[in-house]
This record gives C-alpha cells, structure tokens and sequence, in this order.
C-alpha cells in the first residue's frame, strides 16, 4: 500500500523537535565524563586529578545543554519531584553526589573515592539510557536493546578519552594494556549496535538515518579504532605506540558523538499516525490497515 | 469510578474542522498548535483509494507515558482518567512530548498571532502567560467537565459539561461520557460497534476510541 501525505497536516512520522543539539549535547557530555571517570579508576595510583576533573566538566556540560533547552530555567530545580518513575528525575539526583564525590576524589586522589565516583558514573549513564528508553513516542529510543548500547557507547568512549588524554597530558597509565581494553569496548559497542538494529522497528526514514550514520559510527569508531588500538597494544612503548592508541581512542570517542547526534536529531522520527482498519463508508467491509512511513 | 472516555466514529466524520476551531476558540490555543485537529488519510493505490477523516489529541491514556517520564509532576493522571497538566510546575523540558506517541503535546516558546506582528483584540484578551514555554495539551475541557459536574450536570449528556469538540460537531462523530458506566453513551456506542483505539500495541490504554463499523 502507498501512502500519499496530505499537504495539510502531517500523518506520517516526522522529526520530533522538542530535543535538539543541545539534548543530544547531554548525552555526548554525560556519556563520555562518566565514561571517562569510571575508566579514569583504573588509573588511580598515577595522576588521577586531570582525568576526573575532565570527567566532571563533560558531565556539567551536558547538564548545562539541558538547562540551555528547558523552557523555565528559574524552575530548574522541580527536575527533583518525580523520583518514583522519572528517569529525567533519578539523573538529576546522581548529579550532585557524582560532583561532591568526584572533586573530593579529584582532590585527594584515594582508590575507595576514586570507585565511589566510578559507581556513580555508571548510575547516572544508565539513568542517561533509561531516559531514551522512556521516550515511547520516538520508535528509535523506545527499543529496549538502546539500554545496553547507550551504555556501551559511555564506556568506550570513556577508555578512548583516557587513553587520548594520557597521550594528551603526558600521563602514564598504570593498567597493562589500556589499548587492549578499549578494543574489547568497541567490540561490545559494535555487539550492542548490531542487536539494536537488528530488532529495531521504526519508521522507514528513522531506518535511514540510523543507516546512514553507520559509517561514521560503526565503520570508522569501531571497526577502524578497534584494530588501531589492538596494533598499538602489540607494539613496542614508545611514541608510535602511544599516538595510535591515542588515535584510536579520539576515532572511538567521535563516533560515539556521531551516533548520539544521529539517534536524538536525525533518526528520532516521532510514531506518526496509524489505523489498524478503515471505516465503512455507506456499505461493504471495513478497510486495510494504514500506518502511513513506516 | 468514572473514566472520562470519547468515541469518535469514523464512518461520521467528514474532516470540516469545526471541532478544532471550536477547540481553538474555547481553549485559546496558539497558531500552530491544535489540540484537537483532524487528520486526512489517503490510503491504497488507483482505482482503490480511501479517504479517512481521523480526529486526533490527547488520548488521556490510563497508563501515560507523559505522566510516567515527566520529571516535575507537572503532568498527573485524575482519578477520573483525565490527564491534567500544571502549567506553573512545568519546566519546559519536553520530555513528555517525546513519551507521547499520538503527537498530542506543545510548547510554545515565542508568541505568534494569527494576524501580522501583534495580537488581535481576542489574542490580546485571552494571552495567558502561564502557557509560554511549557508542555500544554487537550485536558477533554476539564474545565467545564468539573464546573458541569459541580451543578449536577452529566458530561456527555448535558453540553455544558462537554468538551467543545464534541458540542460542535456537526455530524454527531463524538460521543463522551463514563466508560466505566455500562449505561453511558460510549459504553452503549462501544457495545454496538467494532472500534479500534490507536497504537494499542503500545500499552498505553488510551482513552479515544475509533468506531470503524457496527456489529
């Protein structure tokens, strides 16, 4: 069946615009500071500061977008009245203990903060998971399986930015073979994206988009960072070694802000309007269904 | 306990618009933003075409999602099955309208008249701007449901207590009243006819339901 849109009024799934840029700016920001401070435990021992110091300024970034995007911003605090169901709420709640905690771990520099903060990490980038999840009106956040890749997408970016800014700051790590690490990250991202899009079912335009973001985040930050840094690994320590590793990680972080902006601005086609059978008009059976775009 | 339902019959609705511009009218809503609109769905392929006429807004679900994700409370579901928003709690964050999947959900954040640059004497009149910036939607009139029912009226029955769509229309597409009272109108309508309700596949137990054919 084809479907012909009326000019007046829209049927079929269009783009929703409530969350933009700077919704997507919250996910890139939380996503890769909490990344970044769960993978900066491992470094604990060497110079811990500048890494979660980074960590948290990604995180507030991102809570800076979304209070860019409320429309209230005097009302800001009320994001705290909903702790039963609202995964928006829950994230809000982390925030302050991820920020005491992680400076207090920036500061002193401990294994047990330096966890503590970790944890709270993970918490607040499921709560950024659970989020999309929640949105039952955009067919491509509400799938079940963007949990887990939301989630791997943090942690790989996290490693990837740790090892970059290792590279970066001049900073050792004390873990063996960190590159090695993030290679098994881009492979359980690559894992996770695979299951996502193979159960997806969303409108065909969201499909698309989906689709045609894979290069930049499938290809290039997965399947070409997790060689480099793989090769790195093997390789004598030295500059070559610490600058491909760091290439590997800036290719496996961009990717993942590349599939972030994808899935929150360009593949987030709303349900559109659909009926399940057509009206009887005067006499005969009722009509097909319609679900116009999808 | 009572659960403010409305059946929209399709077969009936002839797409003239009169429910949402007595919508507009009663609510005051923005340009651009229509609680109530009608839909034109054409469907099939030459010579086997449809045309459907198909009334959409807020479903005022049982179980919402709006309600579920909103992060103030902004967004609350009545026992009576009407979904209500406060407009001095909303922050604007738009989280329920992307939760919501029948589009029902706005925010304005400028103000756009009908007209030119500025308002015309109703706009002016009945700006409110408690609305600016914030998540509004169809409440099914809460308004005059409440005052209706305050004078012992019965909504549905008595046009008072009814939302203005269903009093404006035309061709008697609406029908609004208690589903959980077998005597009422919606109850006797969804006894007598096959319906459907919208994206029931996704759980969310909404309220408006489609009449496509009688039994």
């Amino acid at each position: 069946m084809s479907f012909t849109e009326p000019k007046a009024g829209r049927v079929a799934p269009w783009i929703q615009t409530n969350w933009d840029l700077r919704a997507a700016g919250n996910f890139i920001g939380g996503g890769s500071g909490t990344g970044l401070l769960i993978a900066a435990a491992f470094a604990v021992g060497a110079e811990y500061r500048p890494f979660a110091v980074v960590g948290l300024g990604f995180v507030a970034m991102g809570l800076l977008c979304v209070f860019l995007e409320i429309g209230r911003h005097l009302r800001a605090p009320r994001v705290l009245a909903h702790v039963g169901r609202s995964w928006m709420t829950r994230e809000a709640i982390v925030a302050p203990f991820l920020f005491g905690v992680g400076l207090a771990a920036a500061w002193y520099q401990t294994p047990l903060l330096a966890w503590l903060t970790a944890l709270l990490a993970a918490l607040y980038l499921f709560c950024q998971a659970r989020i999309l999840h929640a949105a039952k009106g955009i067919p491509a956040w509400r799938e079940p399986r963007v949990i887990p890749l939301i989630v791997a997408t943090g942690l790989a970016e996290g490693a990837g930015f740790l090892i970059a800014l290792s590279a970066v700051f001049g900073v050792p790590l004390p873990v063996r073979w960190p590159e090695l690490g993030l290679a098994v990250l881009l492979v359980a991202r690559t894992v996770a994206w695979r299951r996502y899009r193979k159960r997806l079912q969303a409108p065909a335009r969201a499909l698309a988009a989906l689709d045609a973001g894979r290069l930049a985040f499938d290809r290039i930050g997965n399947w070409v960072a997790a060689p480099l840094a793989v090769i790195a690994s093997v390789l004598t320590p030295g500059p070559v070694a610490t600058w491909l590793a760091a290439a590997a990680g800036v290719l496996a972080v961009v990717g993942g802000w590349h599939f972030k902006i994808t899935l929150v601005t360009r593949a987030a086609y709303n349900q559109g309007f659909a009926l399940p059978a057509l009206p009887v008009r005067g006499k005969g059976p009722v009509g097909p269904a319609a679900k116009p775009g999808w | 306990m009572t659960r403010w339902a409305m059946t929209v019959d399709l077969r009936r609705c002839i797409g003239c618009q009169t429910c949402t511009a007595a919508c507009k009218q009663t609510n005051a809503t923005a340009p651009g933003t229509q609680w109530r609109q009608v839909l034109d769905m054409e469907s099939g392929e030459y010579p086997d075409v449809r045309r459907t006429f198909v009334p959409v807004g807020c479903m005022h679900c049982a179980d919402p999602p709006c309600v579920h994700v909103c992060p103030t409370t902004a967004t609350r579901k009545r026992d009576d099955g009407l979904v209500t928003m406060d407009y001095d709690v909303c922050i604007g964050c738009g989280y329920c309208a992307v939760a919501c999947p029948y589009q029902a959900r706005h925010i304005n954040h400028r103000r756009t008249y009908a007209y030119g640059g500025g308002p015309n004497e109703t706009e002016a009149a009945r700006f409110d701007p408690k609305r600016m910036s914030v998540a509004n939607k169809c409440t099914f009139c809460v308004e005059r449901i409440d005052a209706g029912l305050a004078k012992g009226l019965k909504p549905g029955v008595d046009p008072e207590a009814t939302p203005a769509c269903v009093n404006s229309c035309i061709t008697q597409t609406y029908a609004f009243g208690d589903r959980e009272d077998p005597n009422s109108n919606v109850s006797q309508l969804l006894a007598e006819n096959h319906w459907f309700r919208m994206h029931e596949e996704l759980g969310t137990d909404p309220g408006i339901y489609y009449i496509v054919d009688e039994k």
